[in-house]
């Protein structure tokens, strides 16, 4: 549905997008995971056809997004970072506006408004002014100016920015509920949602992708080794000594109790080498006492800042 | 056509429901209706003044009451459209461009050429409705003078003051489009606008330079229309006017997309 072939796109002599390729499948939802200034929003406004690559091509439906914008800019439903909405509008009008410049017809217009009210929770704000809304509102209703022409392709930049936790998962579940008759592109710099919402993840970085596949793969690929997270009472001394003579066992962390905790323990194991049951059993057989011992695998936060931070690899390399 | 209509719709929706629209049109009409007076009783003292002189020295007097009322009252309107455009048009783009909309309207179906053209006939539309109360005040005086002057008279001023009000509305439109900033917008417009009316500057030396500026300087043709008189040179010179800032704006909003960074 959507090719990117080395897309390019520089202001002066900065880089803000560098050789980027990517394909986005049909009714599939595609996560642009990157730090902010990474380059998400600057791909997306060359997809939509705001403007365009220095170098590389774009296409969406088999239209060039600059030589066949118009016909892309039919096909596309587009929130900007900002909700792109007229404070003095009400919700309604302004998604008749928006729905005649997407070129819908007088006949399908007000049964279009009404789904995209539905779909985005607004149907008993649908008369109220715009700058009456709050924050988490209008973006909603940019959302819904997004989905008011029925666009096979919907690029959402940052779509939970400024919700409330509700509002969040409202959202969020709505972007799954479009997938399948949409393909989606939505970005992000919150990990958590592209393993909520999305079938694959871009990750790009200073305008370069570091990494582009599942969720699930990327957590698999980069587990590496297994951390193993300990909360106990044991002596800090002995306990590092124990840990020690455990093969495997390795990066040994441990924060003092808080009140009323316990002391934690962080263990890092080599790949394919289980070693929580050797723990347990020394830790008992010290007679310490044991209060949790759990494996915890690599999150998409971890991949992230591997992939993202020089100083992390860095860190990690040295030790 | 579809999308320049919703445009269209959608600035003449916000020239009336924010306060703008009635701000404007009844500070017009204000300015305009104290003028009148103040124009026609000037007139009347005047035509008076010529009786007595006509009395006194014998023959009819051939003063021309009401086409020196008509003219007074275009010149005036002239210089208040000079004041009224700047601040029609200072939000047109740059109001869009501080909200983010732009960025709704170019990845929209819709050409530059709908989305210029859309606006600029908005503004328009508010100008003609600002100046149509105003011509009930020539009315009256037609309807009250003796002899009456040509309707026709009447057509052609107020041809004039639209032409005119067009010209700078489109001058100041693209003004608009090339700051993010309202107030650089408006103090820009009215300074290219004066510029443009004051270059018939030399009119009274007969240099050839002279002659070309005169011939560009917006308020020339305006007075062959104050007095009556449509000229195709003028029509031409305005028409060309429009277009081109028309044209200049198009230019400009599309260059958005390359500028922007």
């Amino acid at each position: 549905m959507i090719e990117v072939q080395d897309l390019t796109k520089s202001y002066g002599a900065v880089t803000a997008v560098d050789h980027v390729s990517f394909t986005v499948n049909k009714g599939e939802i595609l996560g642009f995971l990157g730090p902010n200034g990474a380059g998400k929003t600057t791909t997306m406004r060359i997809l939509t056809g705001y403007m365009p690559a220095t170098h590389g091509t774009a296409r969406v439906a088999g239209f060039d997004v600059f030589r066949d914008s118009m016909e892309v800019r039919r096909r596309i439903g587009y929130l900007p970072e900002n909700p792109p909405v007229y404070p003095d509008m009400t919700v309604e009008t302004y998604l008749d506006f928006v729905a005649r410049i997407k070129n819908v017809p007088a006949e399908r217009r007000p049964a279009r408004i009404d789904d995209a009210l539905r779909k985005t929770n607004l149907e008993d704000r649908r008369s109220e002014l715009i700058k009456r809304l709050s924050r988490g509102y209008k973006q909603r209703v940019g959302i819904a100016q997004a989905l008011v022409h029925d666009p096979e392709v919907i690029i959402l930049d940052e779509p939970t920015v400024g919700l409330d936790p509700k509002q969040i998962i409202e959202v969020r579940n709505l972007i799954k509920s479009l997938a399948g008759n949409h393909t989606i592109i939505l970005s992000t710099h919150i990990l958590p949602e592209v393993s909520m919402t999305c079938d694959r993840v871009v990750i790009i970085n200073k305008g370069k992708i570091a990494a582009v596949d599942t969720p699930q793969n990327l957590t698999s690929q980069l587990k590496g080794g297994q951390k193993i997270r300990i909360e106990t009472d044991a002596p800090e001394k002995p306990l590092r000594d124990m840990l020690a003579q455990i093969p495997g066992a390795s990066r040994v962390v441990i924060e003092p109790a808080r009140a009323g905790g316990h002391q934690a323990v962080t263990v890092e194991a080599a790949q394919g080498n289980d070693i929580r049951n050797q723990i347990a059993a020394k830790i008992v057989e010290h007679g310490w006492p044991l209060y949790e011992l759990h494996g915890v695998s690599l999150s998409l936060e971890d991949i992230f800042l591997e992939l993202t931070t020089d100083d992390a690899a860095h860190a990690q390399a040295s030790s | 056509m579809g999308s320049l209509y919703a445009i269209y719709r959608k600035e003449m929706g916000h020239y009336f429901v924010s306060p703008i629209a009635y701000i404007f049109i009844g500070l017009f009409l204000v300015l305009t209706a104290f003028f009148f007076n103040v124009i026609l009783a000037e007139v009347i003292k005047q035509t008076f003044q010529m009786e007595m002189q006509g009395m006194r020295f014998g023959g009819p007097s051939d003063f021309d009451a009401p086409a020196a009322v008509m003219r007074s009252f275009f010149g005036l309107l002239s210089t208040l459209v000079l004041f009224f455009t700047p601040i029609l048009t200072m939000g047109v783009y740059a109001e869009e461009r501080k909200r983010g909309t732009m960025e709704l309207l170019m990845t929209s179906p819709v050409s530059e050429l709908e989305i210029v053209l859309g606006k600029y006939l908005a503004s328009l539309s508010l100008f003609a409705l600002m100046l149509l109360p105003t011509a009930s005040y020539m009315i009256f005086m037609v309807l009250h003078s003796d002899p009456r002057p040509p309707w026709s008279m009447l057509a052609a001023g107020y041809a004039g003051v639209l032409l005119l009000g067009g010209s700078l509305l489109a001058l100041g439109s693209f003004v608009s489009s090339l700051t993010e900033n309202q107030l650089i917008a408006a103090v820009v417009t009215f300074a290219a606008s004066l510029f443009i009316w004051v270059l018939d500057i030399g009119r009274n030396s007969d240099s050839g330079a002279s002659a070309v500026l005169q011939y560009l300087s917006v308020i020339r043709h305006y007075e062959d229309f104050a007095r009556g008189v449509i000229d195709t040179s003028s029509l031409i010179y305005y028409g060309s006017f429009i277009a081109l800032f028309v044209f200049l704006t198009v230019r400009s909003v599309d260059s958005m997309r390359w500028r922007r960074a």
